[in-house]
This record gives C-alpha cells, structure tokens and sequence, in this order.
C-alpha cells in the first residue's frame, strides 16, 4: 500500500547570530494506513521538531532547508501558509500534549468542533452538531448530547484531552500528528487515551505519527518506531525489535536505562554524559562520545541507516567496511 | 531489637486550603466556605537511613505532604516529629534546620541563574555558618561537586551552561552541602530523560550508601519507586491506602487502587497483556466521595464502602502491610489477589 506520510532526506535550520544550527538532517521515513510511527528519543533530540515540520508549524527562524515532506504522493513542505491552513485539520490531525493551548477556552466544545467539521466537510448546522455529538461519543465522553454545550474548562484533564482527539479527528484526516498526547495525564486515563487513540486509527485506517518519550506507550501502540539522537534517526523498525533487541548503541543503552517494575536492581544501566547540543554537535556520529563501541571512524564520519538485521541502525558497526563489527550479542539480541 | 527514634514521624498530618470564592461573591451565590482537603490524616514514620517513598497520581497530597515535613507548610491537624522533636521547635533551631534538606522536581526553576554554582552550592555553607573562610569554602564546593559527578571546575559556571541532569547534579550538591541527613526529594527526576534518570536514581543510592541518608521520596512512577524505596506508600485523594515494604507492595498489592496503578502501566515486554484501563478519573478533593474515596471506580465495592471510611489496618495474609480497605479486611478481595502475581510480568515505563 502506498503510504501516507513520506518524508525525504529533511534538513531543518536555525539560522542565529552565531551561525546557523542543524535541528533536524536528513531525515527519513515513511508511514502507512493504519500504522501507527512511534518517536522517541530525549528532549532536544528532534522528535517534536519532526512533526512542527511535518505540519508546517515551525516556530521561526525554523525553516526547512532541504528535503521533501509528501501527503498522499503530494508535495506539502513547499505550500504556502493558507494552503497549509486548509491541510491541517481536513488531511492532517494534529494533538498536542497540553489540551487547554489547544482549545479555546471562550467556545463550547460542540461550537469547536461544528466549526471543525464545517470548514472541512461543508456540512449544514443540524448534521455538523450530530457528527460532533457522534465523535464525543466515539471518544467515550459520556452524556455527550449534554456535554457538548460545555466549555473546555468543564471538563477534567482527560476528558479535555478526550475533546481534543475529537477534534483533530472529526475531519476524518489521512494523518495524525500526535505529540506527547498522554504525557500530561495520570497513568490510569493514560491507558484509556492510548486504547483510543489506537483503536479509531486502526479502524479509519488513518496514519499516526506518535512522539513521546515513554516506551511503555510506544511499545504498546507503535507498528514501528524511529529512536532519535542529536536531530537524526540512530535508529528505525519494527517496535518488537527496536525494544527488545535494539541495534544502535544509543537504543541499547537507552532501553537498558528504563527501570524495570518487576524487579529491583542495585545498578540501573545508565549512558553517561548528556545529548550534545545543537551547537556543539560532535564531527562523526554524534553518540561518539558516549558510545561505548567507539573505533576509529565513528569520530571522523557520520553514518547513514544500514541494514543491521531486523531495523536499520545508523551505526558503523553495521557496515561490511568497518573495522569493527557489532558484539554477537548486539547483532542477535 | 530496640526501637531507635524514626528519623521522621507524622502522625494523622492533615492540610487544609481554603478554596472559597471571595466574601461578596459567595454571599450573592448563597454558598459556604469550601475546603480542600489535600492531605487528610496522614501518618508514617522514617527509619533513619531507610527511604519511604509516597506515590500517587496528581492532586493526591503527596507534594502537600513533601512541603509539610519540610516546614513549608504549616499542618492544619497532626503531629510531626523531626528525629524525635517537635517540627515547628526543631525549625527554630538553625542546627536541626540544616539536618533537613529539599531537593525539586525542576533544576531550571530551583536554581538562580544569576548566580555561578559555587555560589549556589556554598549558599548554605554560608547561610548556617558552617565553615569560615574563603578557601575552606571553596574546597568544600569542590568537593561536593566531585561527589555528584560534576568537575570542581564547574563551579566558575553558571546554571544555564548545564543539561538538566546535570542541573539535578547541582541541586543534590546544594542540598548536601549543610551534610543533611534526611533529603526530601519531590519527583526529583521526573523532568529528566530516562537514560539521565537512571544516572541520578545511581547518584541517589551511592550517595545514601555512603553518607547514611534518610529520604523521602515523592513520585508518581511505580518503576522507579521499586528502584530506590524501603517503604512504600500509596496515596489517593489525601489519604494513604497502603503502605508496604517495597518488594511486598510489588509481589502482593493489596489496595484494589494500588493493583490498578499497576495494571495501568504499559506493557515494555509486550507479553500480549492486556491493559486494564481504571474506569472513571480521580474525583475532586473539594468534595470527595462518601465512605472509601476510591468506591466509585472500584471493582470491590458495596454498600459498606459507600457509607464507611475504611481505617488502615494490617492486611490479611501480609500483615507487614497496612491498607485501608473493607474488601482486603473481610476477605473479599482473594481471587483477584492471587492472579495480580502472575499477571505482573512486566518491565515498565517513562523514558
């Protein structure tokens, strides 16, 4: 199947006073119908930076310096700011972490959404309030036909975050860009937003893109997951192995350091140093500092994605060349 | 054994806020007062060198509770015994004061950022007067930056130059700087990326290891609770309903609130389990449910739990456990008790 979402080699850049900051290099990767692309990685990794570009919301001086974002085969990266205003919302969900940024606090939620569904689909009044009775019901607010006269600060946390799947999903979009979308919940409606969300993409065939940075959402959700480091992709494929049998050092060290709730242990594994930041990005592989599989040319060039068995790894130890090759227990798992 | 004196004791501590709209308004509207009960009768006591940690989700007391035992907030109701004195006495005393420490969940909001972090760090050195003198000062910030695994270099640097992490680093070396014996951390990695978390959780337990420290620990992540506790608490609109020995919490969770907690985190090893989602949310503390302030979204409930307030009380079957539940007292929480073991085969959860 053809997929959805395709982005191509994308470079973000910030120019500054002291010379213009790499955010994002050469991205890549694609998603299907109904497939759900967990990102993870650390803060400043890129990961949110990825769906702003995506979604044409990159705060300036953001731009996209090279590279191609596709929407169903077409081009979007390059459309103007009213033609993307017409994408987002009809062909592209967007979700974000907080749902009070998202919503306007001086509407009730069923005027959000009838407005939503107007703009989109060019419904009359009667049947764009039956849709947005429908979607609140779809998203599991209860006594919906009451509720949708309510406004956002009537509702909790996660109702509110309820509301505003329901939005970026009542113009029945191709995409979902969701960013951190439980992250401001408690455990406990966590779980509920998750099976949610997971549910109505599998069952409208809709693309999802999923940011966050905690593994038990994406090991749940994610068809497959990109891990980000320093603005590029270290490593990308299906979510099973990517979590449990990671290739890239950098994903090796961050499922280690995730601490298990079943047992306890003296020693968590843990990567030492810090993510460089933008400015100070290290020549070679950018994990070259902290990898503990370090030779000779990581320090010198940076690697592309290779074929490192089930994912891809953007890792030396993975090319035929190298002098070096991944431990047997790296490369099995 | 003889019992030593707790490191820290609180016995039924309560806070209350008054929430009321202003006097005009609410006389117009024709309504009362109205109180938010954030922590309703809370006690638990700290053996020195052990950690309790409380955990719970949002808006149930537990920071309310961090802010209470370090004097930050005055107790509505209850008594708080600090190494065997009295709270507010021991608060007057500068040498008990330096005893007790804070260490925040933000390490770009708790630290100045005018200031170098020699000076962050020597803050307190300075403000109890512990040691005299320039040079002895900065030997001493020297050294403290050496134990949290910063250079003593870095201490001519200002916050902003730092990660987070090592933010965190500096906060722990301020802290530790009027040699505490009891650190009160408040999610203190929770602003942190996972592969960080875990250098500061190592940091923690060395440093308590080596120096004999007592802490409290607030959080809201069950893994890494397991990873540093002693004495696990478990908090729901206020109040504690149940509190354990760690690994006991995690083999044989008694509170159906707690078994919940558990079922919800997401699966790392996606055994195939399926989650099972709390139904309903966390009510308001402004007017909590009648009875057990869990009964509307609990599996266990009946009539009993709508009208009376359960007691915490030595669990049935793991008396080392105290719970607050008339389920788990009259015996009608069983099977589900059993199956929770064998349905915990999971490795969890935030990066």
């Amino acid at each position: 199947m053809a997929p959805i979402l395709e982005v191509r080699n994308l470079r973000v850049e910030f120019p500054t006073r002291r010379g213009t900051l790499v955010a994002l290099d050469d991205v890549s990767f694609d998603i299907a119908p109904g497939e759900v692309l967990g990102v993870v990685g650390e803060s400043g990794a890129g990961k949110s930076m990825t769906g702003a570009a995506i979604i044409g919301l990159l705060e300036p001086p953001g731009r996209i310096a090279s590279g191609q974002v596709l929407l169903a085969g077409k081009r979007i990266d390059n459309l103007g700011y009213e033609q993307m205003r017409r994408i987002r919302g009809r062909e592209i969900g967007a979700i974000f972490q907080d749902p009070l940024t998202t919503l306007n606090p001086l509407y009730t939620v069923g005027r959000q959404l009838v407005e939503t569904i107007q703009t989109h689909l060019g419904l009359n009044d009667a049947e764009a309030r039956r849709r947005a009775i429908g979607w609140l019901e779809m998203v599991g607010i209860p006594a919906a036909s009451q509720r949708v006269d309510s406004y956002p600060h009537e509702f909790s946390g996660g109702m509110r975050q309820r509301v505003v799947i329901a939005l970026a999903l009542c113009a029945e979009p191709k995409l979902i860009v969701a960013d951190e979308p439980t992250t401001a919940l408690d455990v406990s409606i966590q779980a509920q937003v998750i099976a949610l969300l997971k549910g109505l993409a599998r069952d409208k065939g809709t693309a999802m893109m999923l940011v966050t940075h905690d593994m038990g959402v994406i090991a749940e959700t994610a068809d497959r997951v990109a891990v980000m480091y320093a603005g590029r992709i270290a490593e990308i494929g299906p979510v099973r192995e990517v979590v449990k049998h990671p290739k890239h050092p950098y994903s090796v060290g961050l499922m280690a350091s995730i601490p298990p709730l079943d047992r306890r242990v003296e020693h968590l594994a843990q990567i030492d140093g810090a993510m460089p930041r933008l400015s100070a990005i290290p020549p070679g592989c950018a994990f070259n500092p902290r990898c503990p599989e370090v030779f000779g040319r990581c320090r010198v060039e940076r690697p592309d994605l290779l074929d490192a068995g089930a994912t891809r790894a953007a890792c030396w130890l993975y090319d035929p060349a190298s002098e070096k090759r991944a431990p047997e227990a790296m490369r099995h798992g | 054994m003889v019992e030593t004196t707790p490191m820290f004791e609180a016995d039924d501590l309560a806070r209350y806020f008054d929430v009321s709209r202003p006097w005009l308004q609410r006389v117009l509207a024709g309504e009362g007062r109205r109180t938010l009960k954030a922590v309703d009768g809370v006690s638990f006591r700290i053996p020195k060198g052990t950690t309790l940690s409380l955990v719970g989700e949002s808006g149930c007391g537990k920071s309310t509770v961090a802010r209470l035992v370090v004097g930050l907030y005055r107790p509505t109701r209850g008594r708080v015994l600090f190494d065997g004195i009295d709270l507010e006495q021991a608060r007057a005393m500068a040498d008990q004061r330096r005893r007790m420490q804070m260490i925040f969940q933000d390490p770009y909001a708790s630290l100045n950022p005018r200031w170098r972090v020699r000076d962050i760090i020597a803050e307190p050195i300075r403000a109890f007067g512990l040691i005299e003198g320039g040079a002895a000062q900065q030997r001493r910030v020297g050294e403290l930056l050496s134990q949290v695994g910063l250079s003593p270099l870095d201490g001519e640097k200002f916050p902003h130059e730092f990660s987070g992490g090592q933010r965190q680093r500096i906060s722990i070396a301020r802290a530790l700087s009027s040699n505490p014996e009891f650190l009160v951390c408040d999610e203190p990695t929770s602003a942190l990326d996972v592969s960080v978390q875990a250098q500061i959780l190592n940091l923690m337990k060395d440093l308590q290891r080596r120096l004999g420290l007592t802490y409290l620990f607030i959080s809201h992540n069950l893994a890494v609770v397991r990873q540093i506790s002693d004495r696990i608490g478990v908090m729901y609109l206020g109040r504690l309903v149940e509190l354990a020995p760690a690994e006991t919490l995690f083999e044989a969770p008694r509170h159906p609130y707690t078994r919940a907690l558990m079922e919800a985190i997401p699966d790392l090893d996606m055994t195939g389990r399926q989650r099972i989602p709390v139904g309903g949310e966390v009510p308001s503390p402004i007017s909590p449910p009648s009875g057990c302030p869990f009964h509307p979204r609990c599996p266990l409930a009946n009539d009993r739990c709508k009208a009376e307030r359960p007691a915490l009380i030595p669990a049935r079957g793991t008396p080392e456990t105290v719970v607050a539940c008339h389920a788990v007292e009259e015996g009608r929480d069983g099977a589900a008790f059993v199956t929770m073991n064998q349905r915990m085969g999971t490795t969890a959860t935030a990066l």
